[in-house]
């Protein structure tokens, strides 16, 4: 064992730390948070600039080649300064699909874009009907000429307002079990059959709901084989193993809380670092922030030498509940004042901690809910017998 | 980082992994109730030179660090050893911090285990670690650290957790060291203390976790195994990370000690000694609860962790004071603004 950060790792993260102390000003920031749309063209371009889109993409497929520890390196660094990345996050994914399984087409006319910090995608999973259990959506592809038309109604797609193309999860066969009826599209947003409609979220991040009314693509839009959709979804989901996301937000959360309560008073003039309570709850986030960010590491570790386990569950559920926590106790401690938002003037740490009491629904359901990650655990870190 | 156990490492795993499985089984554990240690089970580690580990070579012993220390009582943890290693483990290393060269000499060639007063002590070590069968202790009283060499009483004071803990006299103590000095190699011992404890309370967690999979495995009610309920599956698959963070926080925390970076051991072996606490205490309980009425019969194994989770921690104090020792130590006092 040697616990000793690896100086590529150390380099790389000030690269990251450089780029974003230039790019993520506070402007960007405001915009963000006036507009919930979590993505910054400047700062993508800024990060396309340095390849960095690419960094799973193996270098024989031309991209970075940057293994587990990096990428988790890179969302770490990303996660602690507050960046808006979804339109990273979703890039590199879909770059790191269409590298693997993109025709000539899909490189040329969308993996070049993509890379180059042009366009960004959404990503058409979830429906009113199907969260957890993905494989049973519902969204039509039906075969018309030489091409599809595409049906349906997809929920929770956020940056549709920005994305040049959806990533779309549609179902091309009803007669064979739901895994294997299912088909991968890019669709074009600027089709007028694609409708979408806004969702404010609880922690003013902008999603949103997109309608797909009888869309007409070519053949040279479909992803992998035609029912192979499952085999295209492991290949994204092969993108996030070992990049546990959501295990570096304690790690912001709490440096924010201990920045704003060194100096902190209550209405009698107390420093509240005083106060026993206050202390007890800083001291139990900061043992929290320790394992999440081990369990990350851990599970940066595991796959980049090809250990198949659940590590990536383990850190996701331990870390985003352990945030959800932190995130009650600690707007608890700062009294009264925890109820102030971002826009009163004298809101504590700029309402950073009441925004992560919103926030922290979000990280235990999004990529999976802590449900999805006991199942997942229970089966096969534990083997215990087949679920009823 | 890497999480990659060397050969050596690996070799100490696999070596007090199948000695403890073979040496310290359920029946010995019960067997030892009574008195709060097995002498049988501790001449065999000391004839493995188990105690002497992480003493330096120069003084005989092992010179491994603090983390093949920890890995290797995870494993006693792991099968609830009745003998006081973790306590003989870390006052070695005391006598060897303070220069006892003759003291730490005769304790290797005796072979009896060596223990700490846990507390500073006035006249009287209360409940003393291994108080009840250990010749020999190191304790601090007022600023003087000594050894006090007399008669075990040979009996512990009852207890729910089978400890081997008594009440020991420092009266007669012979001084090893004053002042700051004794004060702050005391200190040191003491934090080795906290992370070697949680070591084994990681070592608890994790063998009561594998019973309580097995268990909900086997068990049927309603024509199928209870372990294919998902409340029961979502109860115990809280736990693989939290073992497995609790198994990292104390072996980073060693390690940083192995690499010159002492200052951080004493906040590093509070956390550990207080996530490992509270994890040790959360999956024994639920464990034996799952275990339905059989969890309270004796004849079930989980009880002995159960009450062991709550004992070993408790011989330093209420674990809550870590949080407090944390505080002090990251924020400064209370009061200090």
């Amino acid at each position: 064992m040697d616990f000793a950060r690896d100086p590529a790792i150390l380099a790389f993260q000030e690269e990251v730390r450089a780029v974003l102390a230039e790019h993520l000003t506070t402007d960007v920031l405001e915009r963000v948070d006036a507009t919930g749309t979590h993505h910054d063209w400047g700062l993508h371009r800024a990060i396309a600039a340095r390849g960095w889109l690419a960094a799973a993409l193996p270098r024989e497929l031309g991209g970075q080649g940057r293994g587990a520890d990096q990428l988790a390196a890179l969302f770490r660094e990303v996660e602690l300064a507050g960046a808006p990345y979804d339109g990273m996050a979703n890039t590199m994914m879909v770059a790191f699909v269409l590298g693997h399984l993109g025709s000539a087409f899909q490189r040329a006319e969308v993996l070049a874009p993509l890379l180059a910090g042009d366009a960004i995608p959404c990503l058409g999973y979830s429906e009113p009907d199907s969260g957890s259990d993905v494989a049973a959506a519902a969204t039509s592809a039906v075969r018309t000429g030489d091409g599809w038309t595409i049906t349906g109604q997809k929920m929770f797609t956020s940056l549709a307002e920005e994305a040049r193309w959806a990533f779309l999860l549609t179902r091309t066969n009803q007669d064979v079990p739901k895994h294997r009826g299912l088909t991968f599209f890019l669709v074009p947003m600027d089709d007028p059959r694609v409708e979408v409609r806004p969702v404010r979220t609880l922690s003013g991040k902008r999603t949103n709901i997109t309608f797909y009314d009888g869309v007409h693509v070519g053949d040279e839009w479909r992803v992998g084989e035609v029912d192979d959709g499952w085999q295209v979804m492991l290949v994204a989901l092969a993108f996030e193993r070992g990049v546990a996301g959501g295990v570096s937000d304690i790690t912001a959360l709490y440096d924010a809380a201990l920045a704003h309560l060194r100096d902190a008073v209550d209405d009698d003039g107390r420093h509240l670092l005083d106060d026993p309570h206050v202390r007890s709850r800083l001291v139990r986030v900061a043992i929290d922030k320790e394992v999440a960010e081990l369990l990350g590491d851990r599970a940066a570790w595991a796959a980049v030498n090809g250990i198949p386990n659940q590590e990536g569950a383990e850190a996701k559920l331990f870390g985003t509940e352990a945030f959800g926590r932190a995130a009650g106790a600690l707007l608890d401690a700062l009294g009264p004042a925890g109820l102030l938002v971002h826009a009163a003037l004298d809101a504590p740490a700029g309402g950073t901690l009441e925004h992560a009491y919103r926030y922290a629904p979000i990280l235990t359901t999004a990529g999976g809910t802590s449900e999805i990650q006991k199942n997942l655990i229970a089966e096969r870190t534990l083997g215990l017998p087949r679920r009823r | 980082m890497d999480l990659t156990l060397t050969d050596d490492q690996a070799a100490v795993v696999e070596l007090f992994s199948s000695f403890f499985a073979r040496e310290s089984s359920p029946a010995v554990v019960r067997a030892s109730e009574a008195l709060g240690f097995a002498p049988m089970l501790w001449a065999r580690l000391q004839a493995l030179g188990a105690g002497a580990i992480s003493v330096g070579e120069s003084f005989g012993g092992g010179g491994a660090g603090l983390l093949d220390a920890a890995l290797a009582v995870e494993q006693a943890g792991r099968h609830l050893a009745p003998v006081p290693l973790v306590e003989h483990i870390v006052t070695s290393r005391l006598l060897e911090r303070v220069g006892a060269a003759d003291e730490l000499a005769g304790v290797l060639e005796r072979g009896d285990p060596v223990s700490l007063a846990l507390r500073p002590v006035a006249t009287t070590a209360h409940l003393l670690p291994g108080g009840a069968v250990v010749p020999t202790f190191a304790a601090l009283t007022g600023e003087r650290l000594v050894l006090v060499r007399s008669e075990a009483p040979g009996v512990p004071t009852p207890n729910g957790s089978g400890l081997a803990v008594a009440d020991r006299s420092v009266v007669d103590g012979a001084p090893l060291a004053r002042g700051a000095s004794a004060v702050g190699a005391h200190s040191t011992a003491v934090d080795e203390w906290r992370l070697l404890t949680a070591a084994m309370l990681v070592g608890l967690a994790d063998a009561a976790l594998e019973i309580g999979v097995a268990y909900v495995s086997e068990r049927h009610q309603f024509g199928v195994p209870i372990g294919s309920f998902q409340a029961i599956q979502h109860g115990l698959a809280e736990f693989p990370g939290p073992v497995s963070g609790a198994r990292l926080l104390v072996a980073r925390a060693a390690w940083r000690a192995d690499h010159d970076e002492n200052d951080r051991l004493p906040v590093d072996a509070s956390m550990a000694l207080l996530f490992a606490t509270e994890l040790a205490r959360s999956v024994t309980s639920r464990v034996l609860h799952y275990h339905g009425g059989y969890g309270v019969m004796e004849e079930y194994d989980i009880q002995l962790h159960y009450r062991r989770a709550r004992g070993w921690p408790a011989q330093l104090g209420d674990p809550a004071a870590e949080l407090d020792r944390v505080a002090r130590l990251l924020y400064g006092p209370s009061g200090g603004r």
